[in-house]
């Protein structure tokens, strides 16, 4: 695979960019692989990719029913942060950050990611107190935030509305290193260096069943053949319950859709990420200047990657209370994504009832800020068959054991 | 936008109008129940792709629980019915199974 660099560009315009190659191969299925993960968004590549890269399993083939990065990978609005509350997510999400300051050279892929700062609105004297508190629980985790007053919120945010007549800013949870990454790039890095290690990416290729012997997997059946495999990944975020009925057992998962929408581009005009949970809402601009926003899930069981009208409606109306600017703006697109909401909001990366077979689900409308310590903490599960100290505690037996990481409490909304 | 009726006050409205209690026909385990049952019956749900069974209630309007029947990736809604069985009424099943040939039924 040759090496992409300002060199490598040069060089390739001397001869009409003729030169370039395909970014990852499109092989045909084997009858047999080490490992087998079911899923090639971010999370499923991430976990092939540390499983090569820090375990040398390579036999591995990572197969998915649509194209690669098209589900929640490709629909989410990219924010990346790390200021959780309870200690078992501060920690993961954090490694999680820490991974991708420096994934573009580790990939040689440009994930483009932007540290450009992440502000959660305290717009309730409630709130307020939550985030003073998340603060301190932050500062003991070693992930750095500041509570920061409104003045200060106006200076980062300068179109930003601080004396809205409901829900005026008191302030904001601050997190300088927070920011957002190119989401497909992620994906596409991701595969790219899997295709690279000789693992075999699947696309266009669907799960219909899970086979077992004496009690651990066995196979896969797929519309692409009979694939035999050592040890079983399911990484497929909305469609859990789905495999998970295959190979036998239940989740603790309910999904439904989340939505995100864009603006037409405009001028660069916030360069923060803002996020006002009180009033439902979050906002971005990309780098060709559209207004990223996102809001509410529905709250009903949905496979539609679609969403309910009225969530647009309550957003929007939240956000131009907030950024009166955007009023006028018209929107470009709306799209949903399907997300699997666990009973405590916290993921589940966890040996399953069949043996062998190892599920990493659950993460909600928060999944991609945490794809590449979901990733790096998955492939350890998988190579040693056991959790690893950042897994542990997101077992799936933790239901049973009354051991929540209760991020709904401490995030209360969309993450 | 999700179109549902109450099937005890006989309104049709929009969605906006109703909020959803999660899977209907949750059999309730407690104190004395094994702990997997009690799991089971506190987390884990089926959360199919295709026909659901569910709870909603009518809260903007005369404040009943009621159930429904709706196929979670098209949004089509078989019926409703009150909250006061434990089984879905055998003419929405066999509506269901007529439209939904490869529904594998109640279970």
């Amino acid at each position: 695979m040759p090496r992409y660099s300002a060199f490598a560009i040069a060089r390739d315009a001397f001869r009409q960019h003729s030169g370039w190659t395909q970014a990852w191969k499109s092989p045909e299925p084997r009858s047999h692989y080490d490992v087998v993960i079911v899923g090639a968004g971010g999370h499923g590549l991430a976990t092939a990719y540390y499983l090569g890269h820090r375990f040398g399993i390579r036999n591995v083939a990572v197969i998915e029913k649509g194209w690669l990065g098209g589900g929640n990978t490709g629909r989410n609005t990219t924010i990346i942060r790390s200021n959780y509350l309870q200690d078992p997510s501060a920690a993961i999400y954090e490694k999680s950050r820490a991974l991708y300051e420096t994934l573009s050279q580790q990939l040689n892929y440009n994930v483009m990611f932007s540290p450009r700062g992440v502000m959660m609105l305290a717009q309730t004297e409630h709130e307020k107190r939550g985030y003073l508190r998340t603060e301190r629980a932050n500062a003991l985790q070693g992930v750095e935030t500041r509570f920061i007053p409104p003045a200060e919120v106006k200076k980062l945010c300068p179109i930003i509305r601080l004396d809205g007549p409901r829900y005026p800013v008191l302030g904001a949870l601050w997190q300088p290193r927070g920011g957002t990454a190119r989401h497909d790039a992620v994906a596409w890095g991701y595969a790219r260096a899997c295709s690279d290690m000789g693992m075999h990416i699947i696309e266009q290729c669907a799960v219909t069943g899970v086979e077992s012997t004496d009690g651990a997997v066995s196979a896969v059946n797929t519309t692409k053949g009979r694939i035999t495999c050592g040890k079983l990944g399911i990484v497929v975020a909305g469609h859990s319950g789905a495999l998970a009925d295959m190979a036998g057992f239940r989740l603790p998962v309910e999904s439904v859709a989340l939505q995100a929408l864009v603006s037409e581009p405009v001028k660069p005009c916030m360069d923060v990420v803002v996020m006002a949970n009180t009033v439902h809402g979050y906002m971005s601009q990309s780098d060709k200047g559209e207004m990223v926003i996102g809001g509410g899930a529905d709250g009903f069981n949905n496979y539609t990657q679609r969403g309910s009208w009225h969530h647009i409606e309550e957003t929007v109306r939240a956000l131009i209370e907030t950024f009166p600017m955007i009023s006028r703006l018209k929107m470009l697109r709306q799209w949903g994504g399907i997300v699997d909401m666990t009973g405590d909001r916290s993921p589940i990366i966890s040996k399953t009832p069949l043996g062998n077979c190892f599920i990493n689900c659950g993460w909600g409308t928060g999944g991609f800020k945490a794809i590449p310590g979901s990733g790096w903490a998955m492939a350890e599960l998988i190579a040693k068959g056991e959790p690893g100290p950042l897994a542990a505690e997101f077992s799936m037996t933790r239901f049973r054991e009354g051991r929540f990481i209760d991020e709904s409490v401490a995030a209360g909304v969309a993450h | 936008m999700l179109v549902l009726t109450c099937p005890y006050c006989g309104i049709t409205a929009e969605e906006t109008e109703f909020k959803p209690g999660g899977e209907a026909h949750l059999k309730r385990f407690g104190p004395g129940s094994t702990d997997s049952d009690y799991e089971a019956y506190m987390f884990n749900r089926k959360n199919p792709r295709g026909v659901h069974f569910e709870r909603w209630r009518h809260a903007y309007g005369c404040g009943k629980w009621f159930l429904a029947a709706r196929d979670t990736v098209t949004l089509e809604v078989f019926g409703t019915y009150t909250a006061q069985t434990t089984t879905p009424p055998a003419d929405l099943v066999a509506t269901i199974a007529q439209k939904r040939p490869d529904w594998e039924g109640l279970q």
